[in-house]
């Protein structure tokens, strides 16, 4: 299947002479549900601006539906819809004017209709008549995604779409973003909660100082979460690994103090009490033993520190 | 061509202009008023005319230029000012929009609102002083030429400032004293001979004259020459504008 949005060496260095995007290269599949995690600063909103045109980027090379958005923006952008970050609106215009706009702007032939039922979905529709300033936080992020839902997008950025937003709103974001990639929308979503991709992404990319260190399925990556340690204080530091054990694949950690054996939890067989036995057979003390299971935000922390 | 765009960024603004309907169309009107006050009947009871016009009648031209050049560039530079500073600007920088589709609907809703505006102008002198226009179709010619002129200059302006001081600068320091010293309430042939080599370097002066001359076919310099005077500013705003969305300027980051 082809891309929907293909990113090709794309470098960003602002004006400032800061380098925000460094080397990007990304695939994005049709109808996918993407997550990008990264601490602040890492380049998540760069990224999705330099796509959707807010941006320039430096070099490098994107396409959507294999259109470059630099030649051919026009055909680009129509399949955008873009959610910023910040919840930037006009005070003192309606609701409904203020989405209505956002259609037109993107060369859509007017249609109540179609912004009534987006409105609805919102829950927005009693408030249509609202100005932006009479609006809480919540509301308005509403509206910015149905400003950005106003023109039927293929492609849907949400740049932090649940900061600041209470528990129920946000399951009612999962929920679109779940139904709209049901219709068929290609969804790319910047978040800082892992729980968040964990719930909604198919694949998740993490960007660190410009750089994207990983991108991966979210279901590979939870089969690492199945994965367990079990740590052994020995009694007697070792150096070498008897060579009886050698089939349990251990580590030896801290200075020969510790024994590491990383196991499956949902296999059947974890192999633990055969570890035991074997260990009291080669007469291999020990003084505690506990287990470490390592979650997404472990993965997470451990990437972003890594690559420092 | 975007056309929906257009017509959404036009409609978008219009309507602006009728939620800012005091600012935007009463207070120009109070304004001229007071001037046919203060100039008009104070000091049109001392000179009583102007190359044969009556000097309340010959300072109307002048009167409602001077609100159609700074209501122009005010509504065009704060039009596209207003989304920078408030950061709706991404909409329109995503959108699948050209500069010039963009530049058709702020300077296009700008122009529509100041005609608009020297249209009530022109009625509400009417209570004032007699008048007649004798070249209606250039008056209007002078009018909506002037009108999408600074408009564009105002645009430019929107597009230039970074901040709220820049956004003013330019008509309170440049235009005002442009237009009261490009006769607006005389006739340049009044001046001292000094005075009246500087007056030929303001643009200005030559578009009052143009358009005084549609009403009372009196004027200080040849309609063929305000004409050009006319085109060359809008041909410089043009310029001006295509090298600005060409280079990116201030717009993008
Ligand atoms: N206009 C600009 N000029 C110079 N540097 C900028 C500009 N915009 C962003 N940056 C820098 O680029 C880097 C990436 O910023 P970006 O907004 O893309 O981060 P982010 O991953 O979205 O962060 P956050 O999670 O805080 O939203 C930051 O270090 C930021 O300071
Ligand atoms: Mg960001």
């Amino acid at each position: 299947m082809h891309p929907i949005i293909q990113i090709t060496d794309v470098n960003k260095v602002y004006a400032s002479g800061f380098k925000a995007l460094d080397n990007i290269n990304l695939a994005i599949k049709p109808a996918e549900v993407f997550a990008l995690l990264g601490p602040n600063g890492a380049g998540k909103t760069t990224l999705i601006s330099a796509i959707c045109g807010i941006v320039n980027a430096t070099s490098g090379q994107i396409t959507v539906a294999g259109k470059d958005i630099v030649y051919d923006y026009r055909h680009t952008r129509r399949l955008i819809g873009l959610v910023p970050q910040e919840l930037t609106t006009d005070a003192f215009e309606t609701v409904w004017t203020t989405v209505s706009f956002s259609r037109g702007l993107f060369g859509k032939k007017p249609n109540p209709a179609f912004i009534e039922k987006t409105l609805r979905s919102l829950s927005l529709w009693d408030k249509k008549d609202s100005k932006m300033i009479e609006l809480s936080g919540g509301m308005k992020r509403r509206v910015m995604i149905a400003k950005a839902l106003s023109h039927e997008p293929a492609i849907l950025f949400l740049d932090e779409p649940t900061a600041g937003v209470d528990v129920e709103l946000r399951k009612d974001m999962w929920e679109l973003v779940r139904q709209l990639r049901n219709d068929g929308v290609t969804i790319i979503l910047t978040t800082h909660y892992i729980e968040e991709a964990e719930e909604i992404a198919d694949r998740i990319g993490v960007i660190k100082n410009g750089q994207l260190i990983l991108v991966e399925d979210k279901v590979a990556l939870m089969n690492q979460l199945g994965k367990k340690q079990l740590i052994l204080d020995l009694k007697d530091p070792l150096t070498d690994i008897p060579s009886d054990l050698a089939d349990f694949n251990l580590q030896i950690q801290n200075e020969g103090m510790q024994l590491i054996y990383s196991y499956d939890t949902t296999k059947e067989h974890t192999g633990i009490s055969a570890l035991l036995q074997h260990l009291s057979a080669a007469s291999i003390g020990f003084k505690d033993i506990k287990t470490d299971q390592s979650s997404l935000e472990d993965i997470f922390v451990s990437l972003v520190k890594e690559s420092t | 061509m975007n056309r929906y765009a257009v017509a959404a960024i036009y409609k978008f603004e219009m309507a602006r202009t009728k939620r800012t309907i005091f600012q935007s169309i009463i207070s120009p009107v109070i304004s001229t008023s007071l001037y046919f006050v203060v100039f008009g009947s104070a000091i049109g009871s001392r000179i009583t005319e102007i190359d044969g016009v009556s000097y309340g009648a010959f300072i109307v031209p002048g009167l409602i230029m001077l609100s159609l050049l700074t209501q122009s560039i005010s509504n065009a530079s704060f039009g596209i000012y207003f989304p920078k500073f408030t950061g709706t600007i991404y909409e329109l920088l995503s959108a699948p929009v050209s500069s010039f589709e963009v530049l058709l609907g702020y300077v296009g809703a700008a122009a529509t609102k100041s005609i608009i505006l020297a249209l009530i102008i022109l009625a509400t002198a009417h209570f004032f002083v007699p008048l007649e226009i004798a070249h209606p179709f250039w008056m209007l010619f002078f009018l909506v030429m002037t009108a999408i002129t600074f408009s564009l200059f105002g645009f430019i302006i929107g597009i230039w400032a970074d901040n709220f001081e820049k956004l003013q600068v330019i008509p309170l320091i440049v235009i005002t004293p442009l237009v009261f010293l490009g006769g607006t309430f005389y006739s340049v042939s009044m001046l001292p001979p000094f005075w009246q080599t500087v007056t030929q370097f303001n643009p200005v002066f030559y578009l009052i004259s143009g358009f005084r001359w549609s009403f009372y076919e009196v004027a200080d310099v040849s309609l063929v020459t305000s004409f050009f005077v006319m085109s060359g500013f809008l041909a410089f705003c043009l310029l001006a504008v295509t090298w600005i969305f060409k280079s990116g300027y201030q717009i993008k980051r």
